[in-house]
């Protein structure tokens, strides 16, 4: 009985990676046969190449960047309130970071543009608006990342402790409390970073130059090049998930213990 | 020289009131401490002078300036908490330094500063240790520095030794007293431990569901305990309930055995209801020629309790305690016996309420 238990188990994971890694696979194979006859980067060097993938790639890191500081100015500071003088509204909250998975991302994007693609708020065409959304869009992972954070150090009596000594609440915020959550903002900026490089639907209906659709439009127009690019995107994402791992694991030597 | 003080202080949270009509003045360099059970109001009357509460009602003044408003970091106060809330990003000597930054002292005014107090908690060899590499009591030391090294005008300590073991506690219990006498710093100290009260304090203030039941030096709470609360509370107790038989003589009876008070009763009337309380050290067994309050007892139960015996006997109808130190050469009554006991006239209080 537990002999074929154990078989069945190894089945269904086999089965599982196969059915992950072999498109994988198959995609970085075809994205090796640019050159006919023989295997070689020739798709990648061309990848590399490209002007537009290169301004595709670029903005989608930049605006990642912006999103990451953005999602960390608003996050970090309502979190860290909310954990300190309005645990209450804690519920509504998580809920509300929540809804990004909630409303189709399709839906989202319309409802931007029909709000401000008019005065009084004709901000359509402005990166701004990018940013804000995709802000919207990682607030799960940010917003939860940094709220496990808080979780772990005792919010309150390290704030009061720091008040006594004359902190003020800038002081508070950037020298006792994002010291101490670095670990956890680092995980949720890095998730925010892969959502960023892989986000279609809002670039696209926002008509901006961002890495997924110039990816969309290879596709439409290439053959092995698409490829090359989906194993590139695959490889960071991975890379953003590594560096999760990577800080994660120092968290147990890491002074993160907190006030207990 | 009054330092501190705290005036008709109340604090209510929608319609429950946490401290009711507190008030008190500190002198400078005095170490008063706040005792209770929890839910007195003990720390949230801490809480107000820190300026992490706001009061009801009432004012708080330190040196003669009004600071019942006053944010916490506007206020020169210095604050120790039980979980120590050490900053786990910063090493000793920065968590120590933190305050001194924040006030833009200059690097060497912090460095010298900073090795003061690593040398006033004897830590000078942990400098650069991180607080989760240290013991739950040195990371309290630490916090004492901390709040000593800005030179607040008082120190406040809240249930600091709670969350440490029996040894480290009565340690550092002796340690805080030492370095508050050494720097005359005047501090609050709330704990609902009452020997870390009666054993650190210049003064107690006894607390109960909010008031002040009774403030007084350590002695005074501890041999003239003014209500049935603080008899209680601190310190073991008989406490009985008795009737006022001759007020001219302080004469009172439990359950028709009779006793004599060396406490006033002339308001009293006869007949009067009174609680009386008496201490277990203050009986002893009588021997002859003892003539006031010898009373015949039964032996109920001997508990060994190390330096100190204690005897439950019953008086009547009623038990009490009695405490007898402990000796090698001590001969004691079996249980069962019946033997006398006695107690002085002072030591039978009688309690306002």
């Amino acid at each position: 009985m537990k002999r074929s238990g154990a078989v069945w188990s190894w089945f269904w994971m086999i089965l599982g990676i196969l059915y992950f890694f072999l498109p994988l696979v198959a995609t970085f194979l075809f994205s090796l046969r640019a050159k006919l006859g023989i295997l070689s980067f020739l798709a990648y060097q061309q990848l590399f190449t490209d002007d537009d993938f290169i301004k595709g790639f670029s903005f989608s890191v930049l605006w990642g960047v912006l999103t990451i500081i953005v999602g960390i100015l608003i996050f970090v500071p309502t979190a860290y309130w909310v954990r300190l003088r309005l645990p209450q509204f804690r519920t509504a909250v998580e809920f509300i970071t929540l809804l990004p998975f909630v409303v189709p991302a399709i839906v989202f994007v319309f409802g931007l543009v029909r709000t401000f693609s008019h005065p009084p708020f004709l901000i359509v065409d402005s990166p701004a608006l990018l940013v804000a959304g995709y802000t919207v869009l990682s607030m799960p992972y940010m917003y939860r990342s940094i709220d496990t954070g808080l979780r772990a150090i005792d919010v309150r009596t390290l704030t009061e402790a720091a008040q006594s000594l004359g902190a003020d609440w800038a002081t508070i915020l950037f020298r006792i409390i994002l010291p101490n959550i670095r670990v956890a903002i680092l995980s949720g900026a890095f998730l925010s970073f892969a959502i960023v490089m892989g986000e279609y639907i809002l670039a696209q209906y926002l008509a901006k130059p961002a890495f997924a659709p110039f990816l969309a439009f290879l596709i439409q127009q290439k053959a092995y090049e698409p490829a090359a690019a989906t194993v590139v995107s695959f490889a960071l994402t991975w890379a953003c998930m590594g560096i999760i791992n990577l800080f994660g694991r120092g968290r147990g030597q890491a002074p993160i213990a907190g006030g207990h | 020289m009054i330092h501190l003080t705290l005036s008709n202080i109340s604090k209510e949270y929608g319609s429950t009131t946490v401290v009711q009509d507190f008030n008190l003045e500190v002198e400078k360099g005095e170490f008063v401490s706040f005792l209770g059970p929890s839910g007195c109001g003990k720390t949230t009357t801490l809480r107000m002078v820190a300026g992490f509460e706001i009061p009801t009602t009432g004012t708080i003044t330190m040196d003669g300036v009004d600071i019942t408003k006053n944010a916490p970091n506007q206020r020169n106060v210095g604050m120790i908490f039980q979980a120590y809330a050490l900053f786990p990003n910063m090493t000793v000597a920065q968590n120590i330094g933190f305050g001194l930054q924040i006030r833009r002292e200059s690097k060497s005014v912090i460095k010298q500063r900073v090795e003061e107090m690593l040398a006033l908690i004897r830590l000078e060899r942990h400098a650069d240790k991180y607080p989760f590499q240290l013991s739950g009591g040195q990371q309290q030391r630490v916090a004492l520095a901390r709040a000593l090294a800005n030179q607040p005008q008082v120190l406040l300590l809240d249930e600091p030794l709670s969350a440490l073991d029996a040894k480290i506690r009565v340690q550092l219990r002796a340690e805080i007293r030492a370095i508050q006498r050494k720097t005359g710093i005047t501090a609050i100290f709330v704990t609902h431990d009452q020997e870390e009260a009666l054993s650190i304090s210049d003064r107690v203030v006894v607390m109960y569901e909010g008031k002040m039941e009774q403030v007084g030096t350590p002695f005074e709470i501890y041999n003239f305990p003014q209500t049935a609360f603080v008899a209680n509370f601190v310190g073991t107790l008989n406490m009985a309930a008795a009737e006022v038989t001759d007020p001219a003589k302080n004469l009172i009876s439990i359950d028709g055995i009779q006793m004599e008070s060396a406490e006033d009763l002339k308001d009293k009337q006869k007949g009067d209801k009174v609680n009386i309380a008496i201490r277990p050290e203050r009986f002893s067994f009588a021997s002859d020629g003892k003539k006031a309050n010898v009373m015949d007892c039964r032996i109920e139960n001997i508990t060994f309790l190390g330096s100190v015996v204690r005897i439950r006997v019953s008086i009547g109808d009623t038990k009490f305690n009695m405490d007898t130190f402990n000796n090698p050469f001590l001969e004691l009554p079996k249980i069962g016996d019946t033997s006398q006991v006695t107690c002085s006239r002072e030591a039978v209080l009688v309690l306002k309420n």
